[in-house]
């Protein structure tokens, strides 16, 4: 437990380069992470649009990138995936908000190392540089798609995109890695170091919970997605052979002997499957914090939500196989893998199951960061019930590769992400610019998005069950999938307004940030540290108090009480916990 | 109307964690900032715990590095010209002798960056004496068990660089075969996170130099001089590794 004199060790800066380009603040850290994101996921959309439109009309040619050959939709489909995984799903909640509220949720001034923390802002921001900068070399972008799968990714002439290009994703991951490790050091030890008096571990709110496991997730995982990064760097460059056997490309026979293409799959999925979780922890934390405020109940079973992303975390790392049953693993593996895996379900019941029993018999606020926070358990619910399918081996073997699996996962990993991005900027806008978002663009915003992402993703499960397969860059040819095209063609258009309707939420945060109402301290009525304090928080969080922490983070309605909130420094009221 | 004078919290001086020392409490720079004194037993708490959270991705590194080399040291390679599946994995003909001197290098450093950090944890214990005018300790310098550590470590870097060249000369390239590739990686990761040691120590000691607060340099110290065990754990792990699992 800290003071916050010892902690804030340097002054609010004065000048412009001090206050918002190499900022020490975690407040502005969290907001150049946060805007990082929102200009990857412009970027990442964009991409995805453009593939949608060569789905539909495969001879278009298209602004920008002109005529799509089958190599430039694996380049579209190679960045759309790496941006949106690592740009925006892993930067905007974890890093993005984690940053902003984090410190302000603990009762701290700012995060343990303020220096490495703007250091690993600036690493994201280069490795999203050189990831970007693989558009414009010779050969194009990577080809591989966002998993790198050995031996595409690890021959230099195996396609266009996989010479330069290649190197610069590999590049733009390592020092991704590095950036997430930095950040996820300092998280940890925020939270375990730096909490306020009072504020226990078993006080936090589920943000902070969610942001603690997701930072030791990333601890674990990204140094592994290094390694196996550098590996494959040895590979491309200097002749090893870790993961490329014996093979001949273009009736040229490579000097590669022996090596592994499933080392690669390993070690990948080893982090990859991790990063699901680390995408989609902090938007459970968003979601549980929303409900519970706008239902102005208590968490259903706070104690069994922790619980429940510790046991998600930890099984996590045991489920990695499941990504390889078609690559030719023992049926005891993949017997042991897919009984993790379904054990996964469990913790996400438990949650889904408090999500809802929070919101039963509560006096509901259906404003806009509500709405997305029952969008994000909609979602949730919808991508996971696909999960069990793809778990079994048996299921698995037919639906890999399809649309099936883009579906499930666009749901469970992207969208609802992205509903627990929308969910917490609408929630914490306030208190980040002191003003609020217009209520009803919101509300049109998250109507259009929820169907229009139903409309995208929910069809693909059944283009996967008729056998479409993912990647393929036409199919519009292909005899037996002609008779889908008037589905995928529903989809490009639900695309198309869907993105439009993006559109809707970009002009109201910057309308908003300048001309919305102001915010008062508290404008929903929370109980969380954040709320204590003014709007926007002061340079060191609290304005020299140091809070003191006495009740748990969702004491809403609490009987006896003389609101229907207390909040967690109020010293007075019933005192529970 | 009675009022009572308010009360002035008087704070003790609170025990630093792992030296005994009690911190000083006006401890000169604290970054530039001004907002209060720095608490050095916190910071070198806080210093303490980052550094136990950063080992986990080192371990977690070099885990799957060596998860990696038991696999494909298990793997059979196919052969184009027998149409066949051989063991193709070639034993590396490791410079054993320069390797156990660097080993010893390594550990006679490790011993030497111990004394450093109890070395300066003493000095740090001392300051608040020494700021006493007229209190003279003597000699204060002591034996620049720092400036040893970073030759040491330094010494170890070159040796290493020298077995590299045995490896060379020996016709064991980084391409020349997986168990090459494995010892060249392995070993080249080591040195990087090592020589990423050596450039703090040698940051704290060129400090050292010019009137920097002992209680700073101490924590830097202190932290790296736990790092730098690790890192010796970590080398007797892959030496091991590349020995005995040949």
């Amino acid at each position: 437990m800290a003071t916050s004199a010892s902690v804030h060790a340097h002054a609010a800066p004065q000048g412009f380069i001090r206050k918002y380009i190499f900022s020490l603040d975690h407040k502005v850290i969290g907001l150049q992470y946060y805007f990082l994101a929102l200009i990857a996921v412009f970027v990442g959309m964009f991409l995805s649009l453009l593939m949608r439109i060569h789905l539909i009309w495969p001879t278009a040619v298209l602004p920008l990138v002109g005529e799509i050959k089958p190599e430039t939709y694996l380049s579209l489909l190679t960045m759309h995936g790496t941006i949106m995984v690592f740009f925006v799903l892993t930067t905007a909640p974890q890093s993005g908000f984690g940053n902003y509220f984090l410190p302000i949720q603990i009762g701290a001034p700012d995060m343990a190392f303020p220096v490495l923390n703007m250091l690993s802002f600036w690493t994201t921001f280069v490795a999203f540089v050189v990831l970007v900068s693989a558009f414009f070399v010779s050969g194009g972008a990577p080809l591989h798609g966002w998993t790198g799968y050995a031996p595409l990714s690890a021959l230099t002439n195996s396609g266009p995109g996989e010479q330069l290009g290649a190197d610069l994703w590999i590049a733009s991951i390592a020092i991704f890695c590095i950036a997430s490790l930095m950040g996820a050091l300092n998280f940890i030890t925020t939270t375990l170091d730096l909490r306020a008096k009072g504020m226990t571990m078993m006080r936090m709110p589920l943000t902070c919970w969610a942001w603690f496991i997701t930072a030791i997730l990333g601890l674990l995982a990204f140094g592994v997605l290094l390694s196996a990064g550098i590996l494959l760097l040895l590979d491309r460059n200097l002749g090893t052979s870790f993961y490329v056997p014996l093979v001949v490309v273009n009736g040229q026979v490579m000097a590669h002997r022996g090596g592994s293409p499933l080392l690669w799959q390993h070690l990948f999925w080893f982090f990859g499957h991790p990063e699901v979780y680390i995408a989609i922890l902090p938007g459970m934390g968003v979601a549980s914090q929303i409900l519970s405020t706008f239902s102005r109940k208590p968490i259903f079973g706070y104690k069994a939500m922790v619980y429940a992303i510790m046991a998600i975390g930890i099984l996590g790392f045991v489920v990695w196989g499941h990504h390889m049953f078609m690559s030719g693993m023992s049926p005891y593996s993949a017997f042991a893998f897919s009984i993790m895996t379904m054990m996964i379900g469990v913790p996400s019941a438990i949650k889904t199951f408090n999500w809802l029993g929070t919101i039963h018999n509560g006096r509901v606020r259906f404003q806009t960061p509500m709405l997305f926070g029952i969008g994000f358990v909609s979602l949730f619910v919808s991508g996971g019930l696909s999960g069990p399918f793809l778990a079994q081996p048996v299921l698995d073997i037919p639906l890999h590769d399809t649309y099936f699996v883009v579906g499930h996962f666009h749901l469970i990993m992207g969208v609802a992400a992205i509903f627990g991005i929308f969910a917490g900027t609408y929630y914490w806008f306030p208190k980040m610019f002191g003003r609020m978002m217009s209520e009803s663009l919101g509300r049109v915003h998250c109507l259009i998005t929820l169907i229009g992402t139903y409309a995208i993703f929910m069809p693909m499960h059944y283009l996967g069950m008729a056998g479409q397969t993912r990647r393929y860059s036409q199919f519009t040819e292909v005899q037996y999938m002609t008779h889908l095209i008037p589905l995928q063609t529903f989809m490009t258009y639900a695309a198309f307004i869907t993105i439009a309707a993006q559109f809707i939420f970009l002009f109201n945060l910057f309308w908003s940030m300048f001309k919305g109402p102001k915010a008062s301290d508290n404008p929903w009525e929370a109980t969380t540290l954040e709320w204590t304090t003014a709007t926007p928080p002061p340079h060191d969080n609290f304005g020299g108090r140091t809070p003191v922490v006495y009740h748990g983070p969702y004491e809403y309605s609490v009987p006896g009480a003389a609101k229907d909130y207390v909040m967690q420094t109020d010293p007075a009221g019933v005192t529970t916990h | 109307m009675t009022s009572l004078s308010p009360t002035v919290p008087v704070s003790v001086p609170e025990t630093g964690q792992g030296g005994g020392s009690a911190p000083p409490r006006f401890g000169g720079d604290d970054g530039g900032g001004g907002d209060g004194y720095p608490d050095y037993g916190r910071r070198l708490r806080r210093a303490r715990l980052g550094l136990a959270v950063a080992l986990a991705p080192i371990l977690m590194f070099f885990v799957s590095l060596v998860s990696a080399y038991i696999v494909r040291q298990g793997l059979p390679t196919f052969d184009d010209k027998t149409n066949t599946y051989v063991r193709e994995w070639i034993p590396v003909e490791l410079p054993l002798a320069l390797l156990l001197v660097n080993t010893g290098l390594l550990a006679a450093s490790s011993l030497s960056a111990e004394l450093a950090r109890r070395q300066i944890t003493r000095q740090a214990a001392l300051a608040p004496v020494r700021s006493i005018p007229g209190v003279s300790l003597g000699n204060e310098a002591g034996f620049p068990w720092l400036w040893v550590t970073v030759l040491l470590g330094g010494g170890f870097l070159v040796g290493q660089w020298l077995a590299w060249q045995q490896m060379a000369d020996r016709g064991f390239y980084l391409a020349t075969s997986a168990s090459s590739s494995f010892m060249y990686l392995l070993t080249a990761a080591h040195g990087v996170h090592l020589a990423g040691g050596v450039v703090v120590l040698l940051y704290a000691a060129v400090v050292s130099l010019f009137h920097t607060p002992i209680e700073a340099r101490r924590i830097v110290v202190d932290v790296t001089a736990w790092y730098w065990h690790f890192m010796f754990l970590l080398w007797i792990g892959i030496f091991g590794l590349l020995w005995l699992m040949r």
